[in-house]
């Protein structure tokens, strides 16, 4: 374990805890303008994270343990997830503990724990939540792991490391089957963060909901730890496509002067998506929750279009 | 309609009155569902030793308000007659204690949190109910389940209470529970004067003050036998069409929000608030609350002001439309729209779907076309119908219906006659009724005065004829789109729970 990786790895899970907010914020800003209001600003969500963080918290009678442990499992899964995605460097050390394939585990675990707290308490609403959210999962994430493949097979490996270095740093070569990936990894994305068209994290629809409605018991640091947990989530789905996607300028091993322009490069990236998505978002309406089993169908599809692709012409 | 004894108002709306003692009552009824009319309200009174019993039907010719007195504090059931009747005979009982024959004797407006039969000369005391007294109908079968929804909700919204039967995401059976707003209005009315009365009017539901006032001024207009002025008429149909587009916006922005289509709330939003805004600087409120008196009108209109209406009616005209386009080929909304929450013509007839909702469901009923009155009588209203019943075709004709009524604003700023905009009132007693057309369907208030002050105030919203129909539209539907269904009706809970 080098000492640079060591760093790196730091100050990239720092970044992403503060970053996440900020694309939040940034994309719901995007939201804003584009339907000609002036929106709440880049800091509502930093705001609402020390609104939470300083309210009592309010737990249901009928609440076991699991319910409270819940919000630590997701904040920690989603640091997890964050810390291996390599967003500024490729010398992370802790990409040697979890690759493409553990990601995606590292997900699912989260998924599971958030859906038992949301039918832990018994009402009505978690439990429905918790069915829709089920509903999305076991099509999203299949559809995911085919992009990673297709990116695994690229690379042959796995690593998600290994898989940036070749498609950032070795010479420049244009991989057909990465842009059946990249559809197939924007529906996955839109999908696994309850963004439009298949859930609307604006509503107040409380029959509506699918990531909301198994949230709505909880208050306060849980909330926040859940909130935040579900922005770094959206940040780390996002750094994923971009080092999948748009790799350039992410840092190689002991890379210093790399390291000083990865920061505002991945920012400007960052940018670029929020807006990209607050656009897509705009446009679309929600979709009938039985769409979505279609739309994840298409995304998977797409995701096995790209893998097919790369076995007809070995790119 | 010829029945013996009938007697016409003085009400600028051809409304009838007659006494059904006996078996006339249900008789009207009878002949009524006969001749392809309808059952607008139901409501109770006390008068001298006895109770009586009252309903407004729609005949072709026009309201026919029948009167029956309750022998023992009894009377028929109508509700096998006409499907609406049912809550309206329980909130009679509720309100009175008159009995009606039907099955269902749970509680309607009543939740046990007052005195029993407030509109009692000498009301009960308070009567406890706990929820165990409202038994809701389940229905049983395998992985069938139960969803409660409300009365408080995730937004801010009024309060109702809506039991789910679903299997899955699908809805097999849905129950509405209301009477959460009853704040009685109606109890209130009594002892106050003539204009105490109309301030009160106008706030029974705040989204439709106009119709309201209107509705109540109508009724007064008709106990003192007087007109209002020709331009009063003009004005009070300016601001019933104003409060029908600002209404008709917002529901439009709020069914876009409703499907994830968040440019379409802050679009229409926009142009609901250009309403409101101009309406507060002409008018002196926002949703022309307190204008409509009895007599006629309290603000008058200036030549500067008429060329802004004008201004923004053509502004409007044109950024609807635009937005209407954008509406009609947005794929992801369309799919949203269309065949959700059905009510075929048949079943609309058959429940006596009101207004709006009817007519999306080519329940083809407008006052302001079917018997229309000053100033509806020189404007000829063009009715906008469809035949769909779903929230497509509600949608639909809250376009149609927005672009008519701009159309009539224009007509009626152009023709407003000079003169008066208001004229005394004569002190009179007697029983009075109006009928408007507010923008969810037709408001009916009836009244009884002695010696200027009100006795009996009874005010009708469509919502009750409708939030009965919703429990049908959402049959076969999945969960997650009742709160689109149930926008597309936009029901009052205010009006209806009174």
């Amino acid at each position: 374990m080098s000492a640079f990786g060591l760093f790196t790895q730091i100050l990239q899970l720092l970044l992403s805890l503060l970053l996440a907010p900020f694309f939040l914020g940034w994309l719901n800003q995007c939201r804003a303008w584009l339907q000609n209001r002036q929106g709440a600003g880049i800091e509502q969500p930093y705001r609402k994270l020390g609104k939470l963080f300083h309210k009592d918290a309010v737990i249901a009678e009928s609440a076991s343990p699991l319910f409270r442990m819940v919000p630590y499992v997701l904040f920690g899964a989603m640091c997890l997830a964050a810390s291996i995605v390599p967003s500024l460097a490729t010398d992370l050390s802790f990409s040697k503990a979890a690759d493409a394939i553990a990601l995606a585990g590292i997900f699912a675990l989260a998924r599971i724990a958030i859906s038992l707290a949301a039918m832990d308490i018994g009402t009505a609403f978690g439990g429905m939540g918790a069915r829709r959210e089920m509903l999305v999962g076991f099509l999203a994430e299949p559809a995911l792991l085919m992009v990673l493949f297709t990116a695994s097979l690229i690379s042959r490996s796995t690593s998600l490391t290994v898989i940036v270095e070749t498609l950032a740093h070795r010479h420049f070569e244009i991989y057909p089957s990465m842009a059946f990936a990249g559809i197939a990894f924007l529906m996955v994305l839109l999908a696994e963060n309850a963004r439009l068209p298949v859930d609307n994290p604006a509503s107040h629809l409380e029959l509506t909901m699918i990531h909301e409605a198994m949230i709505l018991e909880y208050s306060a640091r849980h909330l926040a730890l859940i909130e935040w947990a579900s922005s770094i989530k959206l940040f780390a789905y996002v750094t994923i496509g971009i080092a999948l996607f748009v790799p350039w300028g992410i840092a190689q091993a002991a890379d210093w002067l790399g390291m000083a322009f990865a920061l505002p490069i991945l920012i400007a990236k960052l940018l670029v998506a929020g807006a990209g998505l607050a656009l897509i978002e705009t446009l679309v309406a929600k979709q009938r929750i039985f769409r979505a089993p279609e739309f994840m169908g298409t995304a998977f599809l797409f995701g096995v279009l790209g893998m097919l692709v790369h076995f007809l012409l070995g790119a | 309609m010829d029945f013996q004894g009938s007697v016409k108002t003085d009400c600028i709306a051809p409304i009838w009155t007659v006494e059904a003692e006996g078996e006339d009552w249900i008789n009207i009824a009878g002949s009524c569902r006969e001749q392809g009319g309808r059952l607008v309200s139901i409501w109770g009174s006390e008068a001298g030793e006895g109770f009586f019993v009252q309903a407004a039907y729609v005949f072709p010719e026009g309201m026919l308000i029948a009167r029956h007195p309750a022998v023992e504090g009894q009377y028929a059931s109508l509700s096998d007659l006409f499907p609406c009747a049912g809550r309206m005979q329980r909130a009679v009982y509720d309100m009175l204690g008159i009995d009606h024959g039907g099955a269902d004797k749970r509680p309607w407006l009543s939740h046990g949190m007052g005195p029993s039969f407030p509109l009692r000369k000498n009301p009960l005391p308070d009567q406890v109910l706990s929820e165990k007294d409202y038994p809701f109908v389940a229905v049983e079968g395998e992985g069938v389940h139960e969803v409660a929804v409300g009365p408080v909700h995730a937004g801010i919204i009024e309060p109702g209470h809506f039991r789910f039967q679903v299997v899955g995401e699908k809805v097999l059976r849905l129950e509405e529970r209301l009477g959460y707003k009853h704040k009685g209005i109606e109890k209130q009315f009594e002892g106050m004067t003539v204009q105490e009365g109309a301030g009160l009017a106008g706030r029974i539901s705040g989204d439709s003050t106009v119709a309201y006032s209107w509705t109540y001024a109508m009724a007064v207009e008709s106990v003192c036998g007087v007109k209002p002025p020709e331009r009063a008429s003009f004005l009070r149909g300016l601001f019933l069409e104003r409060e029908r587009i600002a209404n008709h916006l917002a529901d439009l922005g709020a069914l876009g929000n409703d499907a994830g289509f968040a440019f379409g709330l802050s679009q229409f939003s926009s142009l609901r608030e250009d309403i409101l805004r101009l309406n507060k600087q002409i008018f002196g409120h926002r949703l022309l609350m307190d204008l409509v008196v009895p007599g006629g009108v309290s603000r008058d209109l200036d030549m500067d002001a008429k060329r802004r209406i004008f201004e923004e009616c053509e502004i409007m005209e044109r950024r609807v439309r635009d937005l209407r386009e954008i509406y009609m080929d947005h794929t992801g909304l369309q799919d949203r729209f269309l065949t959700t929450g059905r009510i075929a013509p048949e079943l609309a007839a058959k429940l006596g779907l009101a207004g709006l909702a009817g007519r999306a469901s080519r329940n083809a009923v407008d006052l302001r076309v079917d018997h229309p009155y000053s100033p509806y009588d020189r404007l000829e209203v063009v009715m906008a119908t469809h035949h769909g019943g779903d929230v497509a075709a509600r949608v639909s004709v809250r376009f149609d219906e927005i672009a008519e009524s701009l159309r009539l604003t224009g007509l009626m700023l152009e023709n407003l006659p000079e003169g008066q905009i208001s004229c005394e009132l004569p002190r009179m007693s007697g029983c009075g009724a109006g009928w408007v057309e507010g923008f969810r369907g037709e408001i009916v208030v009836f009244l009884e005065i002695e010696k200027g002050r009100v006795r009996r105030a009874h005010a009708h919203d469509p919502s009750w004829q409708n939030w009965p129909a919703l429990e049908f539209a959402v049959i076969g539907n999945i969960v997650p789109d009742f709160p689109l269904i149930n926008k597309s009706f936009n029901l009052s809970y205010s009006g209806h729970d009174l």
